[in-house]
């Protein structure tokens, strides 16, 4: 993690788009009116997901908005990592480094994203892609994970992250998840315990009696 | 009152209180941070971490309160152990990671020698580190004119965000970031607009926010300290003058908690270089249209000779900066000419005469905590008394007092009902409303009448009206030992003024009266203390005497100009808004050739023939408490005392109100007076404030 600053290059203004605004509605609905300011957070991702980014102009506008002192917002901005505090590319790729993922190969994952996208938080030239290293994104146990986008892709080698950015830059979409085929986290290839049929019909099943239960009705 | 044992010693304390103010109750030292009693709890700098009997580990003693401590397996109070080896092993690994980031730059910061960590790193520290990383830098923070940031020393206590968020009420600063990049800001580093903003200054426990003009100009040691009181606004804060030489050097707020308890305003911190610029520091005389610099002995020869005219034709103006004694002096000489025309009231206030608590504070400016409803009658306290407006604030804060506003509807740092901004506002109040049935069924109510409700040719009226609405709402609870009615002054000198009764005599003259005499030809001489906010007579109208420290406005007129002593210069009494009398002292001597105020009319009492019968200040003192005798009670605040005896509908005078808005007579707060106008850093101020609200209109 580093400084985190607003970009230099800020765009004059900022404005809700129609279908943003619904959304934003919806939040401040569910928060007094005097504890609107608890809606910042979701605001300013609904913010980041219209543009992009959260920009200067828009801070300023959620801070009107709420009723609250714009640095309070740009604390909260700030805080959290996953607020763009830059413009990203239109494909914005996270990519894990923390221990397990760097053990499990991510430092490779690191380098094809320099060299096909360059530096971290900078956009390509064509816009496309933007790349950064996280911090744990909590799926050890499929690592290495990359976050394209809004989802998880799992279990990635070099040439499978390769093959995505190449996709992407098609212009296809990918699909999310396990690259080596997993279903979420279970073992490659399917069970490997616990896959006794009869752990699971009750013919096992030690049969209890019950203290206190109703006696059965007389039949 | 509950038990507790801190090591050994057992104290009964309030089951609220934290660990930590247990701690200090039964004389345990307890190294902090980030806590202060002022500020809400942050327990973020772990500093004052103790043993508590049966925690598991050390506890933050300041987050903790004495009601949640477990008693002993026999019903024993719980213990709580400050000088184990645990705790101290404790503190010294807070304290080195503390300072893993904090440079070692205490030799070039302006914080040594009055540093909270440097001094608990000697008390509670280990002697080295063990840190062989790259240190953390932080860039420097742009926050105005007033306070220098080294944002690198920052130990992100966080006083100063929550000083800014609770005490002066403008969040302007807050943390951005996390963990170690944790940075204390403002929003796109903008100037901090608040009056209070440099008792940021003072919270700083490290080196972080120091003060921008006193940058790199002495180390604490070498100062002389001096405790005297503030003339900047009426409320009298308790400050410290230190000073070096003959230069005052910085001021410092001292606790008083019935006045400012430990803040000041940014005006009495920063205006002091004032006092070293634009000083009257020889007698002048003004020749064919011209000042020239002239000898004690002509300028008090010409001086007495325009005031041996006619007394009905002479008249005495006392103006903002004037001490007690100063107006003491000059009034019995007035008398001793026999001169009927003399005032205290240069903006034309219409207060005086009458039962002290007319022209009082009679609430006190602690009874601010316990009102219930307050009402602000042409007065923003946020320009004209900022520590006041902070206790206003408070109560706001608390959900204890609902305030309402008839005047201007500035931004007071709380949010208020604005009924009005006029005298008509006023009468539609008294005949009911909303806020009338707030205020009447008000445990405590307030009701507060500005100088720009009384400083206007309807004053009296409005007095009227505000007493009015005293008594219909029952301000006055003499059986409650409570008064309510509250004038706010905003100068220093006025409240002494008109317990001296330094007011026009039968048949004479008010200030601006006299004024209009000397412009009409009617007066011959004006004698003026201090007097620079308002307009003097044309040039060539009357003689003016000017006595005072700097070259402002009365000055600038004046035909003679007798060099005075400003408030850090003399020894002298001053009442502030609620009738407290307090004594400045001397922290360093008059400019030049300058005297003290009251020797000067001692002086010029004696070439007029008519000797003032004191010749030293102690007797002027002994006179003066004995022909007023309130000023014999030292730092005391009247409040409710003799309530019972206080009419409020007596005060004022009847008839018709104007239409015209009620306005502040503090225009600008960064230069309300000539020692605020000849100060540099003041000046600064107002470039940065007037630039910053510029571009926020140009952004709307």
């Amino acid at each position: 993690m580093s400084v985190r600053r607003l970009s230099a290059d800020q765009p004059d203004a900022f404005a809700f788009a129609e279908a943003t605004m619904q959304q934003v509605s919806w939040w401040l609905g569910k928060y007094p009116e005097s504890r609107k300011r608890s809606a910042v957070i979701p605001i300013l991702w609904l913010v980041q997901k219209q543009e992009g980014w959260v920009s200067e102009p828009a801070i300023r506008t959620i801070a009107e908005m709420l009723e609250m002192p714009p640095i309070r917002v740009l604390e909260v901005a700030t805080f959290y990592t996953m607020f763009h505090l830059a413009p990203v590319g239109k494909h914005h790729i996270q990519v894990c480094g923390t221990t397990p993922c760097m053990l499990r190969g991510s430092e490779a994952l690191i380098e094809v994203c320099k060299r096909r996208i360059g530096r971290a938080h900078a956009p390509t030239p064509d816009g496309k892609f933007s790349w950064e290293e996280m911090e744990c994104l909590g799926a050890c146990v499929n690592a290495p994970v990359v976050a394209i986008d809004d989802y998880y892709h799992e279990d990635l080698t070099a040439e499978d992250l390769e093959a995505r950015l190449d996709a992407l830059a098609r212009g296809e979409s990918v699909a999310p998840g396990s690259a080596r085929g997993r279903q979420t986290s279970a073992p490659e290839g399917g069970p490997a315990v616990l896959i006794d049929r009869a752990l699971y019909d009750g013919s096992l099943g030690q049969k209890l009696k019950l203290p206190n239960l109703p006696e059965p009705a007389a039949s | 009152m509950t038990k507790i044992i801190v090591d050994t010693v057992e104290v009964d304390v309030p089951p609220e209180f934290t660990l930590l103010q247990a701690c200090e109750a039964a004389g345990a030292e307890v190294p902090r941070f980030c806590y202060h009693e002022r500020l809400s709890i942050a327990g973020n700098c772990r500093m004052c971490l103790v043993e508590v009997k049966g925690a598991p580990k050390p506890v933050a003693s300041c987050a903790q309160q004495v009601r949640d401590q477990r008693p002993g397996p026999n019903g024993e109070p719980p213990v709580v152990i400050t000088r184990s080896p645990l705790v101290q092993k404790a503190r010294q690994g807070v304290m080195e990671f503390l300072l893993i980031n904090h440079p070692l730059d205490c030799p070039i910061c302006d914080q040594g020698g009055e540093c909270d960590l440097q001094d608990q790193a000697m008390a509670y520290g280990r002697g080295g580190s063990r840190f062989d990383e790259n240190k953390r830098a932080v860039e420097e923070k742009h926050m105005g004119p007033l306070v220098k940031t080294a944002m690198t020393r920052c130990i992100q206590c966080t006083r100063c965000v929550r000083f800014a968020q609770e005490v002066a009420g403008v969040a302007e600063l807050g943390a951005t970031g996390r963990g170690e990049d944790m940075e204390i800001t403002t929003y796109l580093e903008q100037t901090l607009t608040s009056e209070l903003s440099a008792n940021v200054i003072d919270l700083c426990p490290v080196g972080a926010l120091t003060s921008r003009p006193y940058a790199f100009n002495a180390r604490p040691w070498e100062l002389r300290k001096t405790e005297t009181v503030d003339v900047m606004d009426a409320v009298g804060a308790n400050i410290r003058i230190d000073a070096r030489a003959d230069a005052v050097l910085r001021a410092l707020p001292r606790v008083h908690e019935g006045v400012n308890e430990e803040w000041i305003s940014d005006k009495t911190r920063f205006a002091v270089d004032g006092l070293q610029r634009q000083r009257l520091d020889r007698p002048y005389i003004r020749e064919n249209g011209k000042l020239r610099a002239a000898t004690w002995d002509e300028a008090l020869d010409r001086a007495a000779a325009a005031l041996s005219a006619d007394p009905r034709r002479i008249g005495l103006i006392a103006g903002d900066l004037a001490c007690a004694e100063s107006m003491k002096a000059a009034r019995d000489l007035f008398a001793l000419l026999g001169s009927p025309n003399q005032d205290c009231r240069p903006d034309g206030a219409k207060l005086g005469g009458g039962a002290r608590q007319g022209w009082l504070f009679n609430a006190t400016i602690a009874g601010i905590d316990q009102a219930d409803a307050i009402l602000l009658i042409g007065a923003n306290p946020r320009i004209e008394a900022p520590t006041l407006n902070a206790r206003i604030r408070r109560a706001w804060l608390r959900g204890a007092a609902q305030v309402a506003v008839i005047g201007e509807a500035a931004d007071l740092t709380y949010r208020y009902a604005h009924l009005g901004a006029g005298p008509k506002s006023l009468t539609d109040l008294l005949n009911g409303g909303a806020f009338l049935e707030t205020l009447a069924t008000a445990a405590r109510p307030m009701i507060i009448v500005g100088q720009g409700a009384l400083a206007r040719p309807d004053g009296a009226q409005v007095l009227r009206a505000a007493g009015a609405l005293a008594a219909l709402v029952k301000a006055v609870k003499p059986e409650e030992s409570w008064n309510g009615f509250c004038v706010l002054h905003t100068t220093a000198a006025r409240v002494a003024g008109l317990d001296l009764g330094l007011l026009p005599g039968s048949g004479g003259l008010d200030a601006l009266e006299m004024v209009a005499a000397a412009d009409n030809g009617a007066l011959d001489a004006l004698l003026v203390l201090h007097a620079d906010e308002m307009d003097l007579p044309a040039a060539g109208r009357g003689a003016v005497i000017y006595l005072g420290s700097h070259g402002d406005a009365g000055a600038h007129r004046a035909d003679i100009i007798l060099p005075g002593a400003a408030y850090t210069e003399k020894d002298a009494t001053w009442v502030n808004t609620e009738g407290r009398v307090q004594y400045g002292r001397r922290a360093v001597f008059p400019k030049g050739e300058a005297k003290e105020d009251w020797a000067i009319l001692r002086a010029l009492s004696a070439r007029l023939g008519r000797p003032l019968p004191y010749d030293d200040l102690t007797a002027l003192r002994q006179k003066m408490i004995a022909d007023h005798p309130t000023f014999g009670h030292v730092d005391y605040a009247p409040g409710a005392i003799d309530a019972d005896s206080f009419d409020p509908k007596a005060l004022g005078a009847d008839g018709a109100m104007s239409d015209a808005q009620f306005q502040s007579p503090i225009a600008n707060f960064y230069l309300s007076n000539p020692i605020a106008r000849a100060s540099e850093t003041m000046a600064a101020c107002v470039r940065d404030i007037a630039a910053l609200n510029a571009s926020r209109v140009a952004a709307e």
